[in-house]
């Protein structure tokens, strides 16, 4: 326990001054950089009902989208007229002063991070109770709705979207606040699911995992653990998303804040990549992702898009345990786990369970 | 937001002629669906590629269109094209992910959309593409306006439903395929190549996609990105009436295309969309609450 928790920290502690001398050394790679922790932190939320609780979500860009959407409404209608502000396209222009914004931003991203959880608790009873490919399909109906909705929502700009409060500081300067926030949300986003899976509610969460029923019938009480987990990774993303929708400047529905195209698969592929159901899985899964991704862009003119379909198909087909998986299969002494292999004297029968029809 | 409503008030004809159109539309939709429902049964693989291979269809007529030819003329051809697109498909991508878990399946089709649509986004632009039909109208009352392009698809969606349940019933391949969707492992013994019938479920399920995708963007629009709504209607048609249930399939994929347009009507166009997905989530809700009552896994 205590040589992983040493690896845990050195970890951090590497993390940590990679994060701080990024911005020093490259101040150009700055908001790249930026959106990798947003990556970092799309990838653990994910995998917090998707590996752990064996729940998979194709749709947890609803809690993204809403939390940008409530501190946008949050941070104008504080010192402005939502409706009117949305309704002159951006022409409206407020004037914030720096105590204005940042009291704004602040209580946004609070609050961007309370409505997702919110949404994740009214929807969790009703959509955790569906299983396998039907909560998979129900999340992403839900995501494609919800966007639908906002797209012909009048007060929120509609399809148009709303053009964010302009940052009062130094240009340039807000790169670097994008930066910090979007990288201490994502580390505390990482801190508290590693002290989430070591309690008895990480293992609850594993029970249902392995077999649903059986944990029921072992007295847990499913649906609150459920809901409580979507919950929870509903507000880190939630925040996420209210911080974003400030650092990208504008916000539009169907390509920035409900992204499932996008973003809502990219999340998914990069919890895979990395090895879902494991600790620094998401988190190596989604610099790496991030890193490709980016190459793709520069190189392949046009054709990243494409690429990066492929990239998924290939991760999902044919190396689907992800990279700390296979290394947990290939040495598992180094995670710290015993295999049983089974009494070596027995009959070898197939004993195996047979393949899930 | 209620002024259609009391428009459909004083007409009440306007009310029959939108549930008329939508019927015309829900056939495509019980076509597209029923393939759907095909590979789900047969090989357990929950395709959401499906509408992404509709949108496919569509640009294969439009492509006719751009070389001078009639839209319907393409129609054996993205029959022909999309029948071998997915014999390929599934030997490079499906034959991998058939024995493993559904969320597999579901993932790496997702992919599959994301890959059709960008690499139709890069040849044909995100612009919106219709191919014209140049069919006319013909009208019936002063409300009821018919376009003579919606009556034909009905027609040529119901005869392709006809030919491929003779072929299910009467074709050695579609009595393989039905005994395999029975029991893979027993086809399997008594000597039916199941790797074979996997293939041509899949690819014949493309070609039925590429066939209703060249009716849809006569009828239609058709853009690189509308894919997911047809693989969502898809959805919530084979969940709500059920895997081989054909009168199901059909009577649910009218219903679904009366109820989208009735609610394009009323609540406006801009959320002719969302009604369809709330009605997603809703199926979802009912057979949640179903599976309640009877408890038990739902796989």
């Amino acid at each position: 326990m205590t040589s992983a928790r040493k690896l845990d920290l050195k970890v951090y502690a590497g993390l940590i001054l990679f994060g701080i001398i990024t911005p020093i050394l490259f101040p150009n790679y700055t908001s790249q950089v930026a959106v990798m922790w947003l990556m970092v932190l799309m990838a653990v939320t994910w995998d917090m009902t998707g590996g752990q609780m064996g729940y998979n979500s194709l749709g947890n860009v609803i809690f993204f989208g809403l939390g940008m959407y409530a501190s946008a409404v949050v941070q104008i209608s504080m010192f402005a007229d939502v409706a009117k502000y949305t309704a002159s396209f951006g022409a409206m222009y407020v004037e914030f002063t720096e105590v204005q914004y940042f009291t704004g931003l602040s209580l946004g991203i609070v609050v961007g991070g309370i409505v997702a959880t919110l949404f994740a608790l009214l929807i969790g009873p009703f959509m955790l109770g569906l299983r396998g490919p039907y909560f998979a399909i129900g999340t992403l109906g839900l995501a494609v709705a919800v966007a639908e909705l906002i797209a012909g929502w009048g007060y929120v700009g509609a399809g148009s979207g709303i053009s964010m409060p302009v940052y009062p500081g130094v240009a340039g300067e807000s790169t670097f606040v994008w930066y910090i926030l979007l990288g201490v949300t994502a580390l505390l986003a990482h801190l508290f699911v590693r002290w989430l899976y070591s309690t008895q509610f990480g293992l609850a969460m594993n029970a249902i995992r392995d077999d649903e029923d059986k944990a029921e019938a072992m007295g847990i009480r499913t649906t609150r653990y459920k809901v409580l987990t979507w919950a929870a990774s509903a507000f880190f993303l939630g925040m996420g998303g209210a911080i974003f929708g400030n650092m990208s400047g504008f916000i539009e529905p169907l390509e920035v804040a409900f992204p499932t195209a996008t973003f809502g698969i990219f999340m998914v592929a990069m919890a895979l990549l990395g090895g879902k159901g494991t600790l620094w899985g998401p988190v190596l899964g989604a610099i790496l992702f991030h890193i490709v991704k980016e190459a793709t862009w520069t190189y392949l003119l046009g054709w990243q898009w494409v690429a990066l379909g492929a990239i998924i198909i290939i991760n999902i087909v044919y190396f689907q345990q992800g990279i700390l998986g296979w290394a947990q299969d290939k040495w598992p002494a180094a995670f710290g786990l015993t295999v049983d292999r089974g009494p070596e004297d027995q009959p070898t029968g197939d004993t195996r369970p047979e393949a899930a029809e | 937001m209620f002024e259609n409503l009391y428009l459909v008030y004083l007409a009440p004809l306007m009310g029959v002629d939108l549930i008329l159109q939508g019927l015309f539309i829900g056939a495509l939709f019980a076509l597209i669906a029923y393939g759907l429902a095909l590979v789900w049964g047969v090989m357990n693989v929950k395709n959401l590629a499906q509408g992404d291979m509709v949108i496919l269809g569509g640009y294969i007529s439009y492509q006719a269109t751009l070389w001078g030819f009639h839209p319907m003329l393409a129609m054996p051809v993205a029959i022909v094209l999309m029948f071998g697109l997915g014999w390929l498909i599934y030997a490079l991508i499906i034959r991998r992910v058939v024995d493993r878990d559904m969320f597999t399946s579901l993932l790496a089709t997702f992919g599959l959309s994301l890959l059709i649509q960008q690499v139709l986004n890069l040849i044909y632009g995100p612009e919106v593409k219709v191919a014209e039909s140049g069919f006319g109208n013909f009208q019936l009352d002063t409300f009821i306006i018919i376009q003579n392009v919606r009556l034909y698809s009905l027609l040529i969606a119901g005869a392709l439903a006809i030919a491929i349940v003779i072929f299910m019933k009467k074709s050695r391949m579609g009595q393989a395929i039905r005994a395999t969707a029975q029991d893979a492992r027993a086809a399997r013994v008594l000597g039916i190549n199941t790797d074979r019938v996997y293939a041509f479920t899949y690819a014949l399920n493309a070609s039925i996609c590429g066939a209703a995708g060249v009716l849809v963007a006569m009828i239609w629009v058709i853009q690189p990105y509308y894919g997911i709504v047809y693989s969502i209607r898809a959805f919530i048609i084979v969940t709500a009436a059920g895997l081989g249930n054909l009168p199901g399939v059909i009577l649910t994929g009218f219903g679904l295309g009366a109820w989208e347009n009735v609610a394009g009507f009323m609540f406006g166009a801009e959320f002719a969309v969302a009604a369809v997905v709330i009605m997603l989530v809703l199926v979802l809700m009912y057979r949640l609450l179903q599976s309640y009552r009877v408890r038990q896994v739902v796989r």
